[in-house]
């Protein structure tokens, strides 16, 4: 007989969860160079990251973080927190998911999607430094592509949907109603598909 | 100070064998005889299944023929709600195959009844109110339009602990000619359940959820009331549940009734102190606690409780490390995207579902294990509030 049950989570995530590094102590964000926030209440998660920019490196000197979620939301910023101090912004722009996940040793593949929201996060942080410092070129806002016109279904809906946990054409239709008018969408909507498979759950 | 031991308030998920149902249970357990066999060996499996048989219908009111022994409460509800899409066939000419049930069901009437919709049943489902009661002038409204030939409502919620008033319910279900369901799962064992009280003619019990063994479970069917076999292919419970018995599964579930019937009334005494000791020691030491479900219709060990800006899951787990088990109806914890659908058809929004935890008490909680809760849950939802975008 086994005797003590493993948590659904790895031990580098319990840890991050039992002492979370550089939560943001109380409310006040105005000595921070840019804060970005995702997500929802309603939804069940929602973060902010808000970071300290050294102007001539363009390094991130630090990164706070607040976050309404489970353990694996709140574990993945925490992380995030840390992996990003010493960064570039333009290292850090680029970091994604799966790398945070991966820091993380792992997710179960129903929580992926609560580690997507703190990228997000810290991108519009980012962006939001560029906005604040007359750098409006260097935003990169994340635009969403119609794919199914009659349902007006994007790329960022079919994202979702993966982190949800389609993996077939029948199941995104189920969670999108993409390509249920026409059905002409049908190629573009299974290769965006598999583009976010692989992007989230690939080897 | 952190005890020795976890403690556990998710009654509702499950219980500890009773030290009298394993004594049973081991006991037994070189009883092999197939209870079918005429020798000696069938002989004495027989003799104790009938005997666990009597007892089981006895503590409900019920006559023993009217006890059929099965896997499970999800067996059961499955089973009752599955007669009705033969409402067309050659075995119930009469049958009427519409359903009237709750919004607060347990998935396993729910996701039952929405396969009957994809076979030909017309299925109803009733509102509740801020406190989880059905709405009863519903109820008539859908009785009226006829054709109802069952009604399904659960006796006792099992995430906020509302009872409902079954008796009433089977009068008005039977008023209309419609026939009577309730699941009494997490209802049988905590509060009285008189199958002649209540009027029904069909009622689903646990063994797991009353201190007996898992993967055992009974379904009273009043007699005469129409039948049919959800596993066929045997003559076992006269013919209304094929499957060699599970003999001591039914002998751990006849003993752990007995116990029942020997503490329920005194622990549910203690339980509703302690559940009203709960409910104060929060309000009191934690901002913003916004109780679940009904003050007083509510089964004793139960109490639900949403904290806005926590997050369950998050709860559940500070609380796990804290060696307190309890459980939330966040969607997080469950595997789904959607908070409990029992919260949200309360009226509650996504984010108080979100942030709710139930506490579920049983024969072995203390009075210090209510108390160390007490002290060690301000500190967990503040902690989480803390980290929480909820108040910036």
């Amino acid at each position: 007989m086994l005797q003590s049950g493993e948590w659904a989570y790895t031990e580098k995530l319990k840890e991050h969860f039992e002492s979370p590094k550089n939560i943001l102590q109380g409310n006040d964000t105005s000595g921070f160079d840019g804060v970005g926030m995702e997500g929802n209440l309603q939804c069940g998660d929602q973060m902010m990251v808000v970071i300290k920019v050294d102007k001539e490196t363009e390094k991130i000197n630090d990164c706070q973080w607040k976050t309404y979620g489970c353990a694996s939301a709140i574990a993945s910023t925490s992380v995030l927190s840390e992996m990003v101090k010493g960064m570039t912004l333009e290292e850090a722009f680029a970091v994604s998911p799966k790398d945070v996940t991966k820091e993380l040793g792992g997710l179960p593949e129903n929580k992926i999607h609560c580690s997507v929201l703190g990228d997000k996060a810290l991108r519009a942080a980012i962006n939001d430094y560029y906005t604040r410092n007359g750098m409006q070129d260097r935003v990169k806002k994340e635009q969403a592509k119609t794919i199914c016109q009659c349902m007006s279904i994007t790329d960022h809906d079919i994202e979702e949907a993966v982190l949800e946990g389609a993996r077939t054409y029948y199941e995104l239709q189920e969670h999108t109603k993409l390509g249920t008018v026409c059905g002409q969408c049908k190629d573009e909507a299974e290769a965006e598909m598999q583009k976010f498979i692989h992007l989230h759950f690939g080897a | 100070m952190k005890p020795s031991r976890q403690i556990y308030f998710d009654h509702n998920a499950t219980t500890p064998l009773h030290p009298e149902v394993k004594k049973e249970m081991v006991a037994a357990m070189e009883m092999f005889g197939n209870p079918s066999s005429m020798h000696a060996f069938g002989r004495e499996a027989r003799a104790n299944v009938e005997d666990a048989r009597r007892r089981v219908a006895a503590f409900m009111g019920a006559d023993e023929s009217e006890i059929v022994f099965n896997g499970s409460g999800s067996e059961g509800n499955n089973t009752v709600l599955s007669l009705f899409a033969c409402g067309t066939s050659q075995c119930f000419p009469g049958m009427k195959p519409k359903i009237v049930t709750s919004r607060i069901e347990h998935p396993c009437v729910l996701e039952t009844s929405q396969c009957l919709v994809h076979r030909g049943v017309d299925v109803s489902y009733l509102d509740v109110d801020a406190y989880g009661k059905i709405d009863i002038g519903q109820l008539e409204a859908l009785l009226k339009s006829g054709g109802v030939g069952l009604v399904s409502v659960m006796m006792a919620n099992n995430e906020i602990g509302t009872i409902q008033d079954i008796a009433a319910i089977s009068a008005m279900a039977h008023q209309y000619g419609a026939l009577m369901h309730t699941d009494a799962v997490q209802a049988f064992g905590k509060v009285p359940v008189d199958v002649n009280e209540l009027g029904v003619d069909f009622l689903t019990i646990s063994g797991h959820k009353i201190y007996g063994p898992k993967g055992i479970g009974a379904l009273y069917v009043r007699k005469k009331t129409p039948y049919c076999p959800f596993i066929r292919g045997g003559h076992q419970e006269r013919g209304r549940r094929a499957g060699t018995e599970n003999t001591l599964g039914i002998m751990g579930l006849a003993m752990a009734v007995d116990m029942r019937k020997a503490e329920m009334e005194a622990e549910a005494e203690r339980l509703v102190g302690f559940r009203e000791m709960l409910r104060k020691g929060i309000s009191e030491r934690i901002d913003d606690a916004l109780f679940n479900g009904h003050p007083t219709d509510s089964m004793p060990n139960t109490l639900n409780v949403s904290f806005p800006g926590a997050e369950g899951e998050s709860i559940l787990l500070y609380l796990d490390l804290a060696g307190i088990a309890v459980s939330t109806g966040s969607a997080c914890a469950s595997g789904s995207l959607d908070p409990s659908h029992v919260l949200l058809a309360t009226g509650v929004d996504a984010e108080r579902a979100h942030g709710s935890i139930r506490i579920s008490m049983g024969r072995s909680t203390t009075l210090e294990e209510v108390e160390y809760l007490l002290d060690v849950l301000p500190g967990v939802i503040e902690r989480i509030r803390n980290m929480s975008t909820a108040y910036i």
